[in-house]
């Protein structure tokens, strides 16, 4: 595989295509909006969280397919997952785009469909599109956090 | 055909592969300014103005030259109603600034236009916050021009200042300078015009223009980063007051007040760039022996043909006015691809293009877009450029309709 092809594999392009977890969350108890004002893209996360559990969560977004693919991996990896567990996930996927680990196919299995994005560490300019739902993810968290 | 110029750049020659179409951001840089400026440091390097011996007169000399070279290049009859400045920012800084306090009041108006770049907006739109002026925005029409129309009728007795651009470097619109100026004129406003993209692809000639101020950037104009000008009508510069305070820019400092020198200097405060405005002038030599007319019709042909081969291809959507209407930008999307997915394959093919806002916000929302892709050209980019762009493009829509 070329490295663009790798950048562009195929669960990242059908993720792009038709997001997951895409639209509006009603009874959401978290919203954040961000905006990376260096390239314009957008992204719109509601979250539900119950206690200490993401209980439901969806985007919209506006940006590259690697920005959207990832929010929407992203989605469908956080649900019913506690806050601990939802930074683990963000250290492991950091960890992945920028290339400071490299799993082996058999590791790969460990990451779900977030392996996918392994192809982004040979892209060093685009880590910031894979994370940014991430960033978002983290400071909605923070955010609602219970005192 | 190899274009003839190419071998004039360094890096260009260093990238055999690389197909640089980015150049309305900034161009890359002939040899012949590159070894001006080293040539001044490795002879002439002292500061200017200051010292009474025979090597920093050696340094005012070609500080003057080249003040009076890129006078010439721009069309500025009065060498010292050019004012050097780090680039068309800080000029267009300078006049909201310095004019602009001293002469907008609350209930003025300040009229800028849709199509311009932040440097000649925000810069307006805070100088009307802070004294309480309205800011207003001229519309477009569909394929991006300026409503004439429409600004007609924005202008009146409050109107102070009309600024627009030459060029835009989003859709590469060239705008009818000495129209909008009348425009203003009727009402006695202040005439700003931003020739970033003005200066690097066609003549101009700043005395014929009818503007009050005109602003560029050496860097676009294969000259270095770090220097470009302001001119502007002598009566006006000189009534108004400086921009920034200490040395040369000043007669006499007595303890309760100061005195200013005399044009430019009062609006150069500080060490001059000396090396830079001797690059910048080595380029508009670069610049005149091909001959800006030349230029002209080499960007436009480009700009032509790489129209016609992207509208051919299913998706593409190109933005501004018809080609042969169009400075050496090409603003295009592609269905279904963003514009950053598509700078990222390009990248892997050599082909440098811009995808983003392009420092044109405004803009972006009127044409209901987020980003762009934009591919420009300049002398040193041929037909294999645009050929690169094109299989570029059919390698990004292959990989994208992959199941
Ligand atoms: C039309 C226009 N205006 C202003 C600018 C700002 O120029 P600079 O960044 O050199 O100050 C640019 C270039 O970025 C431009 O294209």
């Amino acid at each position: 595989m070329s490295d663009l092809q790798e950048l562009y594999q195929s669960i990242i392009l059908d993720h792009n295509r038709r997001p997951k977890n895409y639209g509006a969350l009603d009874d959401a108890t978290v919203r954040r909006q961000d905006r990376n004002p260096a390239c314009g893209d957008e992204i719109l996360l509601e979250i539900k969280v119950d206690h200490d559990v993401i209980t439901d969560v969806k985007f919209t977004s506006e940006g590259c397919a690697v920005s959207r693919a990832s929010a929407s991996i992203m989605t469908q990896a956080i649900k019913g997952k506690s806050r601990d567990e939802v930074e683990q996930l963000f250290r492991q996927f950091h960890e992945l785009v920028t290339g400071k680990v490299k799993p082996t196919p058999q590791e790969a299995r460990d990451y779900g469909e977030m392996a996918a994005f392994s192809g982004v560490s040979r892209f060093p300019i685009r880590v910031k599109c894979a994370s940014m739902a991430w960033h978002s993810l983290q400071a909605a968290l923070r955010e609602s956090a219970p005192v | 055909m190899i274009n003839p110029h190419r071998g004039d750049f360094p890096l260009l020659v260093k990238n055999p592969g690389l197909h640089y179409l980015d150049s309305a951001a900034t161009s890359q840089k002939p040899r012949a300014v590159l070894d001006a400026m080293r040539d001044y440091y490795e002879h002439d390097n002292a500061n200017p103005h200051r010292g009474a011996y025979a090597l920093s007169g050696r340094a005012t000399d070609r500080y003057l030259s080249a003040r009076e070279r890129v006078a010439r290049f721009v069309g500025a009859a009065d060498a010292d109603c050019l004012v050097f400045t780090r680039g068309t920012t800080e000029s267009l800084n300078l006049v909201a600034t310095a004019w602009g306090r001293a002469n907008v009041t609350e209930g003025d108006e300040i009229i800028v236009t849709a199509l311009d770049h932040h440097a000649n907006f925000v810069p307006w739109q805070q100088l009307a916050k802070g004294c309480g002026a309205r800011f207003l925005v001229c519309p477009l029409t569909n394929e991006q021009h300026i409503d004439l129309a429409a600004l007609r009728s924005m202008v009146g007795p409050r109107t102070k200042v009309v600024a627009f651009s030459h060029v835009s470097n989003a859709v590469g619109t060239v705008n009818p300078v000495r129209e909008i100026a009348a425009i203003a004129r009727s009402v006695g406003a202040l005439v700003v015009c931003d020739g970033a993209q003005g200066v690097p692809h066609l003549p101009v000639a700043f005395d014929s223009l009818d503007v009050d101020f005109y602003a560029f950037s050496g860097h676009k104009m294969c000259g270095p980063m770090g220097i470009g000008g302001l001119v502007g009508r002598r009566e006006i510069l000189e009534a108004m007051p400086p921009y920034q305070f200490g040395g040369d820019m000043i007669e006499f400092v007595r303890d309760d007040h100061s005195t200013w020198n005399v044009l430019p200097h009062k609006f150069e405060a500080g060490t001059p760039n000396v090396a830079d405005a001797v690059g910048l002038a080595a380029a508009c030599d670069y610049l005149d022996a091909i001959g800006m007319e030349n230029v002209l019709s080499h960007e436009r042909a480009l700009v032509r043909l790489a129209s016609e081969r992207l509208a051919a291809i299913d998706g593409v959507k190109i933005y501004g006015p018809p080609a042969a209407e169009r400075s050496g930008v090409v603003s295009f999307t592609v269905r279904d691809i963003h514009p950053h997915d598509l700078a990222t394959i390009f990248d892997e093919d050599g082909v440098c293009i811009r995808a983003g806002h392009h420092c044109a916000q405004p803009l972006m929302r009127r044409l209901g877009v987020a980003a762009t892709a934009r591919a420009s050209f300049y002398v040193y980019s041929d037909e294999s450029d645009v050929e690169a762009l094109v299989r570029a493009l059919a390698r990004a829509q292959a990989l994208f309709a992959q199941d």
